[in-house]
C-alpha cells in the first residue's frame, strides 16, 4: 500500500493508474527489496510525493530516473543535428589548438624562448619584465617542465586570441544596441556563475573525446566574459564630447568606431584581456580532466596518485606561468596608456 | 545692404521628449517652458527660433545657462534634430539632407569648436589638426601641410609632435581652432569655446579670433554667456531666455535700448565706457565749435581720457575722415547710466 493512493482513488483517476500498472520498471528501493537487503521499511510512512513515491501509488506516474533517462533522449536526439551545426564552425578551433600545440612542443626551446621575449619586449617595451620572463621560462626548462609548460601556454595563447576575435565585436554590438545589451548579459552572467563542471557535460557528449576543440570550447566560453563586458564598457564610457566632435566633423560611423571608440577604450578592453587570459589559465587547468595537455595534466596525476611532489611541482609552474602572464599584459596595458599608440 | 543670409533659422522649436510632435501644438499655443514641464513631462528646449547669420559676420547668441544655446548651436550641424522649422544654409534646407549630403555639408562647411575642447587623446596636436581632411581622405602630405600651417597661425608651431595631455588649456583650445580652420569650412561654430580658459588666456583667445577674422571673414557662431565677451565680438547679438529670442540686433542697439528687464539686468553690469562707441550716442551734427574731432568708432572710455573730463565740451564726430555727428560731453555722460535707472521711478520701458 503506497502513500499516495488516497489522492489518486480521490480524484477519480485510480481506473488510469491501473491501465498497466505493472510494466513500469521498478525503483531503487524494489530492487533493493528484492535481493533482500532493503532497510527495514519505517514505522511512519509520510514520504514527500516525489515521482517516485507517486509512482508507487500510480504506475502510469514517470519515476526520476525516467525523467533522466529522458533528458539523456532528448540531448542525443538533438545531438545529430547540433553537431551538423557545430562541427564546422568549431573544427577551425582544433586546428589551431592542435597547430600551435604542435608548433611549441617541436620547436627548439631557445628558439621559442627567442621568439616570447621579443615579443614580450615589443609588447611592454620594458626590461624587467623581458628578464622576468626569461627568469620563469629559463626554470621551467630547468625542472624539466618546460613541455608542459608551453603546452599550457599554447592553449591560453589559442584560447585568448579567439576570445578577443569574437569578444570585442560582440562587446561592440552591445555598446550600440541597448536590446542587445539586455539579452546578453544574463548569458555572461549566467556563464561566469555556472560551476566549470557542468558544462563540461554536454560538450563531452558533443564532441568526440581526444579532440582539442572540446576542451577549447569550454575554456573561451569561461573565459571571453570579461572581454565582452570591458569592450562593453569601455566603448560607452568614451568622453561624449569626442564622439560629438567626430560626429560634428561629419565622422561615418566606421570612421567613429576606428578613429574615436576603439582607440579610447583600449584601455578598457585591454583589460578586459588580461582577465581573459587569467581565467584562461585557470580553465585549462581544470579542462586537464578532459584531455587538455600541458600543467594541468600533472597536477591531475598528483591528485590522482597522490603523487605530492609532481602536483607541488606543477602547481608551482602554474604560479609562475600565472604571474608572468599577468605582469606581461598588464605592462601592455600601462604601455598603452603611457604613450597612447595608434591602433 | 540687401545680403542673403548665410544662414538662416524661421520658426524654429525643439521640444525634448519622446511624444515631441504632439507637445508642439501646446508649444506654439504659448504654453510656458514650466507648464510644459509639469503638464507634459517635455523640455522645451527652443521656442520659435527666427534668426538671420550673415556671411563674414560673428553672430553671438548670449543667454543664461540653460537658456538653450548650447541646443541652438548643434540645430546648424543637425547634431540635433529640431521639432519644427526650417535650418536654411546658402539657401538648402538642411533638414532635407540625405544621411551622406549632411556629412559632407558637415564635412566641408561647417566646423566646430567645443568647451572641452574635445581633442582625440591618443592622436599628436598635428594629427588632432588634420582630423577634418583625414574623415576626408585628404594625403597624408596635405593633411600635415594645411594642419601646419594653421598650428603656426594660431601660435602652435613647434608643438606638432605633443598630445593633447601635454599642453594647457588655452593651447588645447588653439588646437580646437586649428582642427577647425584646417577644414576650410566657411561657418565656424563656437560652443562656448573661452568659458573654460582663465580670464587673461580668454582675452587672449578673443583677440586671436578677431585678427583671423579680419582675415579670414568666417561667418562663426559664437555661444557665450558672458556679455564682455559678447559685446567684444558680436557683430551681431542674439539673446536668449528660456528657449526664446528675446532681443536681437546690433550689440550698440541693445546696449543703448535693451528690450526686457532681463537684458537691462545683464547690461547693467558692464563698464559701459568701455563697451559704448561715440557712433552709438552722438548726435546730429549743427554747427558752433569744436574742441576736436574724434573717431565714430572710438569708445567713449577714450574720449573721456582726451577730454580730461570737462564736461563743457563738444566734439565733432569723424568716420572714414568724413564729419557725421557731434558729441557734447554732457550727453556722454548720461549714456554712461544705465537706463534701469528708469525703471526703479516706475517708468520701465517695454
Ligand atoms: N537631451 C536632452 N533631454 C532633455 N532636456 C534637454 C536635453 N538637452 C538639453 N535639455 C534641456 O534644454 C535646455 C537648454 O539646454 P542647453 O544645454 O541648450 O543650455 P545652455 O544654454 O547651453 O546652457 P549652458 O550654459 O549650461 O551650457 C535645458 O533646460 C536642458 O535641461
Ligand atoms: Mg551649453
Amino acid at each position: 500500500m503506497a502513500t499516495y493512493d488516497w489522492l489518486f482513488n480521490m480524484v477519480g483517476l485510480r481506473a488510469w493508474c491501473d491501465t498497466d500498472a505493472s510494466t513500469g520498471p521498478m525503483s531503487m528501493a524494489q530492487l533493493l527489496a528484492k535481493t533482500g537487503n532493503s532497510a527495514p521499511e519505517p514505522s511512519y510512512t509520510f514520504a514527500f510525493p516525489s515521482l517516485d513515491e507517486l509512482n508507487k501509488a500510480c504506475g502510469q506516474i514517470a519515476q526520476t530516473r525516467d525523467v533522466i533517462k529522458g533528458l539523456e533522449d532528448g540531448f542525443l536526439a538533438i545531438r545529430p543535428a547540433l553537431r551538423t551545426v557545430l562541427d564546422p564552425i568549431t573544427q577551425p578551433l582544433s586546428w589551431m589548438l592542435d597547430g600551435t600545440l604542435y608548433l611549441f612542443t617541436t620547436a627548439p626551446w631557445f628558439l621559442i624562448m627567442a621568439v616570447m621575449l621579443i615579443a614580450v619586449w615589443y609588447a611592454t617595451y620594458s626590461l624587467s619584465v623581458v628578464i622576468f620572463n626569461a627568469f620563469c621560462l629559463s626554470f621551467f626548462a630547468f625542472v624539466d617542465h618546460f613541455e608542459p609548460a608551453m603546452q599550457t601556454f599554447a592553449v591560453i595563447l589559442v584560447c585568448t586570441i579567439i576570445s578577443a576575435l569574437l569578444g570585442v565585436p560582440i562587446g561592440i554590438a552591445m555598446s550600440k544596441y541597448n536590446r542587445l545589451q539586455r539579452a546578453i548579459i544574463p548569458v555572461l552572467d549566467l556563464l561566469q556563475t555556472l560551476p566549470t563542471f557542468v558544462y563540461l557535460i554536454p560538450l563531452i557528449f558533443l564532441f568526440p573525446i581526444g579532440e582539442s576543440r572540446l576542451y577549447g570550447i569550454a575554456i573561451v566560453l569561461y573565459a571571453i566574459v570579461p572581454v565582452i563586458r570591458l569592450t562593453d564598457l569601455g566603448v560607452r564610457l568614451v568622453d561624449k564630447d569626442v564622439v560629438e566632435a567626430g560626429n560634428a566633423f561629419g565622422m561615418s560611423p566606421a570612421q567613429k568606431l576606428g578613429k574615436v571608440e576603439l582607440p579610447l577604450a583600449l584601455p578598457n578592453i585591454m583589460a578586459g584581456l588580461n582577465q581573459t587570459i587569467m581565467m584562461s589559465l585557470a580553465m585549462v587547468v581544470i579542462a586537464s580532466m578532459v584531455t587538455a595537455p600541458g600543467l594541468g595534466v600533472l597536477v591531475l596525476r598528483g591528485i590522482r596518485n597522490l603523487e605530492l611532489g609532481v602536483g607541488l611541482m606543477a602547481g608551482v609552474c602554474i604560479v609562475l606561468l600565472a604571474v608572468m602572464l599577468d605582469r606581461t599584459s598588464k605592462a601592455a596595458l600601462s604601455r598603452i596608456d603611457r604613450t597612447k599608440t595608434e591602433m | 545692404m540687401t545680403q542673403t543670409p548665410k544662414v538662416s533659422l524661421r520658426g524654429l522649436y525643439k521640444i525634448f521628449g519622446s511624444d515631441d510632435k504632439a507637445v508642439l501644438q501646446h508649444a506654439k499655443a504659448g504654453m510656458s517652458k514650466e507648464n510644459l514641464l509639469v503638464s507634459h513631462q517635455h523640455v522645451l528646449g527652443l521656442k520659435d527660433i527666427n534668426v538671420e547669420m550673415q556671411a563674414g559676420e560673428i553672430t553671438v547668441v548670449m543667454g543664461l545657462s540653460g537658456s538653450g544655446k548650447s541646443t541652438l548651436i548643434r540645430h546648424l550641424n543637425r547634431l540635433i534634430e529640431p521639432t519644427d522649422g526650417e535650418i536654411l544654409v546658402d539657401g538648402v534646407d538642411i533638414m532635407k539632407l540625405s544621411t551622406l549630403d549632411l556629412r559632407h555639408m558637415r564635412q566641408n562647411k561647417m566646423s566646430m569648436v567645443f568647451q572641452k575642447f574635445a581633442l582625440l587623446p591618443h592622436r599628436t596636436v598635428l594629427q588632432n589638426a588634420a582630423m577634418a581632411l583625414n574623415i576626408q581622405g585628404a594625403a597624408t602630405e596635405d593633411q600635415e601641410g594645411e594642419a601646419k600651417k594653421w598650428l603656426d597661425r594660431v601660435g602652435l608651431g613647434g608643438f606638432e609632435n605633443h598630445y593633447p595631455s601635454q599642453l594647457s588649456g588655452g593651447m588645447q583650445q588653439r588646437v580646437g581652432i586649428a582642427r577647425a580652420l584646417t577644414s576650410n569650412s566657411d561657418i565656424m561654430l563656437m560652443d562656448e569655446a573661452f568659458s573654460a580658459l582663465d580670464p587673461l588666456i580668454r582675452t587672449d583667445m578673443q583677440d586671436l579670433l578677431l585678427e583671423l577674422q579680419v582675415e579670414l571673414k568666417k561667418t562663426i557662431v559664437f555661444i557665450t554667456h558672458d556679455l564682455d565677451e559678447a559685446l567684444k565680438l558680436a557683430d551681431h547679438l542674439v539673446i536668449l531666455k528660456d528657449g526664446a529670442v528675446i532681443q536681437q540686433g546690433e550689440p550698440q542697439s541693445i546696449l543703448m535700448a535693451p528690450s526686457d528687464p532681463y537684458i537691462e539686468d545683464f547690461v547693467s553690469d558692464i563698464n559701459r565706457a568701455r563697451v559704448l562707441r561715440i557712433r552709438s550716442v552722438m548726435q546730429e551734427l549743427t554747427e558752433g565749435k569744436f574742441a576736436g574731432d574724434v573717431d565714430a568708432n572710438d569708445n567713449l572710455e577714450s574720449l573721456i581720457a582726451t577730454s580730461g573730463g570737462d564736461t563743457s565740451l563738444r566734439y565733432r564726430v569723424v568716420e572714414n575722415g568724413k564729419p557725421v555727428g557731434e558729441l557734447d560731453m554732457r550727453e556722454l555722460v548720461k549714456a554712461l547710466v544705465p537706463r534701469i535707472s528708469s525703471s526703479e521711478t516706475g517708468t520701465r520701458y517695454h
